[in-house]
């Protein structure tokens, strides 16, 4: 008996000391994780201080960081009123061109016919490179938000739609012969099943509109305004205000990431079963 | 169903006649299925039945149509010819009244919905029906395929034996008097899937349920049946119906004996005689 418990407690103080390690080697995985893509990007900064320190780049050519960094402070009115414009056009343009994607989905998923009249006529318009749709839409809608906001709705529209459209057929097919069984009705079937199948790939659209729908605003604000990131982007190359070039992209990115992590953290909130297989 | 005590040697065409005692009645039945390149005849006139209360499992090598023939029975496909009864009625009629039952290859679970909540998804599709009165709940089903304690987890946090266990529950609720099984232990571990065997055993003893059940595995067939239905591929037809003469009550190690060597020899016999 004594010697059963002694086996017993070194197997215990043995698993102690299995996990104690485990622990200890996934919290360094998680810093690693961490760190090290920060001290990536420090490396980049580096790189590009060196290069214009050591080639003598003359300031409206290329700033250096520090010069950037110091136009973030000075400028930073500037910056974020012309932050507020693109973020109301990306986030407007996103809502608009998601929704009609999945009423557009829902309907093509309804009837085969609607999918076959509409989809080469969808293709047809999205192979329309943004740059060469945004004069049309100017033209048409004025010089308000509103073709900047029609400009990001028709780039968020096309991934969305795609992957909607997947993932309201991509439905398991016994699943699909369970609801049969259960005499399910079309609107059963698309509310209980088809509707959560789609989800993941809902998101997985989601997240490729988010980055897309601030590109849209940006290059709308190219054309005929003068306000918004992308209309301070053509300002300040005209002026050969380099520093305040590289701060206006760096407010422009730094929100497209920050709108592609709401999206993945949104994600991570409503999918919270495993998708059956990874797509 | 005080006549469905011993069940006849032989699924014979007279009891067809007599709608009352046979859950299923199959007469004739062809399925053929036109492609771009050839026309395949999965079902050649098939006939049999399965009296209510039986345990009907069908064998056969893949290919044979076994699936098929169990889909034409609910309703998930229409037969090219012949006639069905499901209880006397036809198999949309069956369908409809909720009278079926169907475990599928792939437990076949909503990832989304816990255990509980696959268990559920009958009441809330096809005209959101209440249970009846003293009908097993869902609650109740999950303990009876014994997955007490279980109900809040999601299927991708539960084993292959205990989604299809969740499969087995979702389909009993409401209590139908048939349940066609479409190889449910196929992708399981031979462990596993003879506790299961043992437990469906027992899951028909106690809700008296008409179970029709395909495998292709000949001791399954016979461990489980009272009666193999066994069948023959290109074109899938029925090659013999064997009674087994086992008692109700079956153990696993009853597999071991000198009756069931008997009979599984004289199946895999059936089956071989094809080749």
């Amino acid at each position: 008996m004594s010697v059963s418990a002694g086996v017993s407690q070194a197997l215990a103080a043995e698993i102690q000391s299995a996990e104690a390690e485990y622990r200890r080697r996934k919290r360094r995985e998680s810093w690693q994780r961490r760190i090290l893509p920060c001290v990536g990007i420090l490396i980049g900064i580096g790189v590009w201080a060196a290069l214009v320190h050591v080639f003598k780049v003359p300031p409206f050519i290329a700033p250096s960081p520090m010069t950037v960094a110091a136009t973030f402070v000075a400028k930073s009115d500037v910056l974020m009123n012309n932050l507020w414009p693109t973020v109301v056009e990306a986030v407007g343009g996103f809502l608009i061109g998601n929704l009609f994607a999945i009423a557009l989905a829902t309907a093509f998923v309804h009837s085969k016919a609607i999918s076959q009249t509409f989809f080469a006529l969808v293709v047809l318009i999205n192979s329309i490179p943004v740059v060469a749709k945004a004069p049309i839409l100017v033209l048409l809608l004025g010089n308000g938000f509103a073709p900047k906001i029609a400009i990001a709705a028709v780039i968020s529209f096309f991934p969305t739609l795609v992957n909607m459209v997947r993932g309201l057929e991509s439905v398991n097919p016994q699943a699909m012969e369970l609801m049969r069984v259960l005499s399910a009705s079309k609107p059963e079937v698309f509310m209980k099943l088809r509707i959560y199948n789609s989800l993941p790939y809902l998101f997985s659209g989601l997240r490729i509109s988010a980055s897309a729908s601030v590109i849209g605003a940006i290059v709308g604000e190219w054309i005929g305004s003068n306000y918004g990131i992308g209309a301070l982007i053509i300002q300040a190359t005209y002026a050969f205000d380099s520093a305040l070039l590289y701060a206006a992209v760096f407010v422009g990115s730094a929100f497209s990431v920050l709108f592609f992590m709401a999206i993945s953290l949104a994600e991570r909130l409503i999918v919270r079963w495993q998708p059956p297989s990874v797509v | 169903m005080a006549g469905a005590k011993a069940l006849s040697s032989i699924a014979s065409q007279e009891a067809a006649g007599d709608q009352q005692l046979n859950a299923v009645v199959c007469q004739n039945v062809s399925m053929r299925f036109v492609t771009d390149r050839r026309t395949v005849t999965a079902l050649d006139n098939i006939s049999f039945s399965v009296e209510a209360g039986g345990f009907l499992c069908v064998l056969g090598p893949s290919g044979c149509g076994k699936s098929t023939l169990l889909r034409v029975v609910a309703d998930l496909i229409d037969p090219s010819s012949g006639t069905l009864s499901v209880f006397g009625r036809t198999p949309r009629q069956a369908r409809i009244n909720r009278e079926l039952g169907f475990v599928f290859q792939d437990a076949a679970l909503l990832p989304w919905r816990s255990a509980l909540g696959n268990v559920e998804l009958p009441l809330e599709v096809g005209g959101r029906r209440n249970l009846a009165k003293g009908a097993p709940t869902p609650r109740e089903l999950l303990r009876l395929v014994g997955l007490e304690g279980w109900e809040t987890s999601f299927p991708h946090e539960l084993s292959g034996g205990m989604r299809q266990r969740v499969a087995i529950a979702r389909a009993l609720l409401g209590g139908p008097r048939l349940l066609l099984m479409d190889e449910p232990f196929g992708a399981l571990d031979e462990i596993t899937r003879d506790r299961l065997n043992e437990e469906l055993r027992r899951i028909w003893l106690e809700t008296g349920t008409t179970i029709l059940f395909v495998t292709h595995s000949v001791y399954e067939a016979i461990y489980l049946g009272e009666t193999v239905l066994v069948l023959a591929a290109n074109p899938g037809r029925v090659r013999a119906t064997v009674k087994i003469d086992l008692p109700r009550g079956r153990a696993l190690s009853i597999r071991e004996t000198e009756p069931f060597n008997r009979v599984a020899t004289r199946t895999r016999e059936l089956l071989g005689s094809e080749l």
